[in-house]
């Protein structure tokens, strides 16, 4: 499995043709307490670059843009009733799963080495 | 000096020099010449409040306004308790800005939570927003979010029985928002919605994200939306009802016709006239919808002593965090107006408010029995169930009718066609009301 | 600790069989309704409150009493101008013969209420250098989405169909870009330069056959003047695109300077800021919108116009954008801000927007050794801090608008605009004394000591009001909505 990065905070963990896809830890951090998240259904298409939902903490909202293309095949149910797992663990706490359409698209992404280099630019900025 | 504006010389002179100038112009500096308008507004000189009172009663005095008032088409003559005036002009509720900063703005969110509990009840449905401007631009916030919730839908039906200012202001919002507005047509008398061609239209390849209708319709009638909830979900669609916030206490629900969404006017709730305004929208939807929302919604919590107390919340649905990519440009409600109704409803209970919608309904009946008793005028559409409004078509012109009925204080109803009005009955007309409307009519 | 705070809900109050009014006629045993067909009736019990008449106005009396208004205190709510509500606005806007007025009374009947519209619509052309305003729109987020659809309408009557981007300044006011997706309409920022205003570079290459509109609030939201506002206006022109005032910050220009004589096509008034109608805590507002010479004809349906013989009379167009409204808006609104404008006339509009912006910059030129000015110039009737110039005690611009309520004021605005991390705005109007004004600054300086050298007190703020720091993460969690959803959670 290897995890790629948007430079929106969305990372896409890739296992085969299957991308767990959530928000970083950097990302949860900036956000604070989640309240809510805005999930897309199961055999939704999303498209890289596109929206697919959002993440809303008290007072901010942050939408989501996914990383690759594909079909929705499940989403993580258990943020329906408990958002705050993001705020728990990131990493483990996906959003959706999605079956990849085009795994070329990785190659754009960033790996975590960059992804590292640009969430400390932004924290310069 | 004017008599809201405290600065005398000396402070403004203490003023200006704290800034470090001499005169006031110095203030626009930067303000380039040729814009600044160096000549006094052409809008009189100052008034006295004596002066602004004769001012205003002459113009109220060239008013005629109708003792009695059979118009509706949304808007009624209802009783307005003594008490809700009063309280409504207290400043803390008249002066306050938008609830900012719960700390010193419990009295307003509280209001709003009841509000929000009582406008819920009414509509039979989970969860109601803090108000918005009136009934119209509530249905069209209602199509906005029918096309919201569905993410790339953008088509919306709207019943041709729903009011016609209501389609109109849809109409407006739908050509600039980019929604594609279709038609629903009504059966061939125009009495009720055509169930059939909204089955074919729900079945077309070009997939719909939500339906109105209306309860009661544009001529009062209450149609049988048995099973129509059923084949608006089956489509994928929402259902949205806009509905008469009074009457809600006798007719069947939007919440019990299964509705995703109730929009609607809450003038109804003793309102005063006022000549179009201010009055009040409503909207309310099932808990699936909750934060797609548009506009304010307050919510319960606890403070640091374990208070129980209330804020704004779901914020993030709003305008002010999601700018273009909020469902609604809304940022206000019409908060004074929401506490209006919150006295109102306190004030009726469910059992004067069932009374009052008793009132109409016995009223508007007779009425209508002794119109079509002179022979001169008969319901428009036969047959059909209403609560308190009705249409008729008369043997004389509505302008013949209008003019006749007004020079005796009467206004009879609003024209919907050359020879036919829409009259609604409340528990303002009396017997007597009643029976002149009858004359007026019968010997017009 | 001073706890007055009174919480119970009407619902909390009721018990069964009280009522607080007698319905005309009313037999309680009445049930005609029963004769509808079952399926169009109301099965469900209807929840509201069971209570008498004094019940009920001792309730909502104790209830305000947990409110603040502008009555109650100063209001300093930067780009709310929260300027004091004259009392015989309020007697003007009840006068029986306009508040017992069906708005489907025809107009030979209303001809009293069709004048003071259309008074009123005159008076505001010539403040804000239009030609003809509709006062339809029921709020300012409403004129604003109107006067976008009267610039889409005129395109569209142009055929100039593929104009479907607005230009807006990132300091804009959230409501701008709203309303601009309401309308249809694509959003493209202009960045600002380092003193707050457009930076008309910037502005340049945004320009084209596709923009429609570019909308604009000036004084800014920084409350700078945008003193290149005829350049701009000219480019806009030259692409083919119209200009919108956000009439927002119009107060520090009534008297001074007239938003049409600026070269911008479409404005927006809030009668609830700039024309002292009260706000309602929330509501009812009003948004007029007017628009230049060669654009009435856009303005929504219907309009009211001026007869030869002196009559009135409602109008509706085809050339019309559409309609907005059923009725003429929130017309008891418009009768408070009429009686206002009366009551200052020509002279007394004269010394609103001056003393307005003198009080703003007097205020800031006594807070700024203590507060971080955003931009260092002369300021209209607003103007913005970056929090504390010491940051290092870890106090916020929350912690200081909390504090602020501890000492009897309403805080700014805080945290917009957004162009700086610790924004706190602040509006006096011209309403205030110059004694308030004092007190206010001798507070800010107080918060300021306080965060030197006891910082606790100003980071554990507020610490005297009924309330203190509602969870608001838990409201949002779990909405609790209604009092239904309080029964169901116990």
């Amino acid at each position: 499995m290897k995890t790629y990065y948007n430079p929106t905070h969305e990372y896409a963990r890739v296992d085969g043709n299957i991308a767990y896809i959530g928000i970083t830890d950097y990302a949860q951090h900036a956000l604070g307490n989640i309240v809510y998240v805005d999930m897309p259904e199961v055999g939704d298409d999303v498209t890289a670059g596109e929206d697919f939902g959002a993440v809303e903490s008290v007072k901010a909202a942050s939408d989501l843009f996914s990383p690759v293309s594909g079909a929705v095949v499940e989403i993580n149910e258990h943020l329906i009733d408990n958002p705050r797992l993001i705020n728990e663990d990131a990493d483990k706490n996906w959003i959706i799963k999605v079956e990849l359409t085009d795994p070329s698209e990785l190659d754009s992404l960033m790996d975590e080495e960059t992804y590292k280099a640009h969430c400390e630019a932004e924290a310069k900025h | 000096m004017h008599r809201y504006i405290p600065h005398t010389a000396d402070d403004r002179a203490r003023m200006l020099d704290r800034c470090g100038m001499k005169s006031e112009a110095e203030l626009y500096a930067d303000v380039p010449r040729e814009l600044l308008l160096g000549r006094p507004y052409d809008v009189g000189s100052e008034m006295s409040e004596k002066e602004v009172r004769d001012f205003f009663r002459a113009l109220d005095a060239e008013n005629r306004p109708p003792q009695v008032c059979f118009a509706g088409d949304g808007f009624y003559d209802h009783m307005a308790p003594a008490a809700i005036p009063y309280i409504i002009s207290r400043s803390e509720f008249l002066t306050a800005y938008t609830p900012y900063q719960p700390e010193i703005s419990q009295g307003t969110l509280q209001y709003i939570f009841e509000y929000q509990s009582m406008i819920a009840a009414l509509t039979g449905l989970e969860v109601s927003n803090a108000s918005m401007y009136e009934g119209t631009t509530a249905a069209a916030e209602a199509m906005m979010l029918c096309v919201a919730a569905a993410r790339k839908r953008r088509r919306v039906l709207i019943s041709a029985t729903v009011s016609e200012a209501v389609r109109a202001v849809v109409a407006t919002y739908a050509r600039y928002h980019g929604v594609e507005l279709d038609v629903i047509p009504a059966v061939a008398d125009g009495s009720v919605t055509d169930r059939d061609a909204l089955r074919t239209m729900l079945a077309e390849g070009n997939p719909v994200a939500g339906v109105i209708v209306a309860t009661p319709n544009r001529y009062g009638i209450l149609e049988d939306y048995t099973g129509l909830a059923d084949e608006v979900h089956a489509a994928k669609a929402l259902l949205a009802m806009t509905c008469i916030a009074g009457d809600l206490a006798a007719i069947r629900t939007p919440g019990e016709w299964g509705a995703d969404i109730a929009v609607g006017d809450a003038q109804s709730l003793g309102m005063p006239l006022n000549f179009g305004g201010p009055y009040l929208g409503f909207l309310c939807t099932s808990r699936a919808l909750m934060r797609k929302v548009p506009g304010r919604i307050v919510g319960a919590t606890t403070d640091a002593d374990g208070q129980r107390v209330f804020v704004l919340t779901l914020q993030a649905r709003e305008q002010h965090i999601r700018r273009e990519k909020a469902t609604s440009n809304i940022c206000s409600n019409q908060g004074l107006m929401s506490l209006y109704a919150t006295i109102y409803l306190s004030l009726t209970g469910p059992e004067g408010l069932r009374e009052i919608c008793e009132a109409g309904y016995k009223g508007a009946h007779r009425l209508l029995a002794a119109l079509e008793a002179t022979g001169k005028a008969r319901a428009a559409m036969p047959g059909k169930p209403f609560l308190n409004e009705f249409a008729v078509d008369t043997d004389a012109s509505a302008d013949t009718i209008i003019e006749r009925a007004l020079a005796e204080g009467i206004l009879p109803g609003v024209k919907i066609g050359p020879n036919r009005l829409l009259i609604a009955v409340t528990e303002m007309q009396t017997e007597a009301d009643i029976d002149r409307l009858v004359n007026i009519i019968a010997n017009s | 600790m001073n706890r007055t705070f009174y919480d119970k809900l009407i619902f909390e109050l009721s018990h069964k069989g009280r009522k607080g009014c007698r319905v005309p006629a009313a037999v309680a045993s009445d049930d005609s309704t029963a004769s509808l067909p079952a399926a169009l009736r109301r099965e469900k019990p209807l929840l509201l409150p069971e209570v008498d008449e004094p019940t009920v106005v001792r309730h909502y009396t104790n209830l305000s009493t947990n409110n603040f208004g502008v009555d109650t205190g100063f209001y300093p709510l930067g780009s709310c101008t929260m300027k004091y509500n004259p009392k015989i606005n309020e007697e003007m806007a009840s006068l029986p013969g306009m508040s017992a007025l069906h708005p489907a009374t025809p107009a030979s009947h209303a001809q009293g209420a069709l004048k003071a519209y259309w008074t009123l619509q005159s008076m505001l052309s010539e403040i804000g250098g239009m030609s003809e305003f509709s006062l339809n729109p029921f709020a300012g987020a409403h004129g604003e989405l109107t006067g976008l659809m009267v610039i889409r309408a005129y395109h569209d009557a142009n055929g100039d169909t593929a104009r479907d981007t607005v230009i807006i300044p990132d300091s804009a006011h959230g409501t701008n870009p709203a309303s601009s997706a309401v309308a249809g309409l694509k959003v493209v920022e202009v960045k600002s330069l380092p003193d707050g205003t457009v930076d008309v570079e910037a502005l340049k290459p945004l320009l084209g056959p596709h923009v429609a509109a570019m909308m604009m609030t000036n004084p800014n939201t920084l409350g700078i003047f945008e003193s290149r506002i005829p350049e701009i206006t000219r480019m806009v022109h030259d692409c083919g695109a119209l200009m919108y005032y956000d009439g927002a910050n119009l107060n520090p220009l009534v008297g001074v300077a007239r938003p049409g004589d600026m070269g911008f096509d479409v404005m927006h008034i809030n009668l609830h800021k700039t024309f002292s109608t009260p706000h309602g805590g929330g509501g009812p507002g009003s948004g007029p919108v007017g628009v230049r010479k060669g654009l009435e004809q856009f303005l929504p349906n219907p309009r009211v116009v001026r007869n030869d013989d002196g009559t009135f009379d409602l109008v509706t167009t085809d050339t019309a954008l559409g309609s907005v409204s059923a009725t003429l808006g929130n017309f008891a609104v418009q009768l408070r801000a009429l009686s206002y404008i009366l009551s200052l006339g020509h002279e007394g509009l004269a010394e609103v927007g001056p003393m307005a912006t003198l009080a703003a910059n007097y205020i800031k030129e006594s807070l700024r050794d203590k507060y971080l000015l955003g931009v260092d110039r002369v300021c209209k009737h607003e103007f913005v801090f970056d929090g504390l110039i010491d940051k290092s005690t870890g106090v916020t611009t929350l912690n200081i608008a909390k504090r602020l309520l501890d000492n009897g004021f309403h805080a700014p605005t805080i945290y917009f605009p957004l162009l700086f991390h610790e924004s706190l705005m602040i509006e006096p109007t011209e309403t205030e004394s110059l004694e308030t004004i004092d007190a206010f600054i001798d507070v800010m300086r107080e918060i300021a000591r306080e965060a030197a050298e006891e910082p606790e007190k100003v980071l554990n703020a507020p610490l005297n009001t009924p309330i203190r720091k509602p969870d608001e993460t838990a409201a949002a969690l779990n909405p609790k909505v209604t009092y239904q959803d309080l029964l169901a959670n116990g």
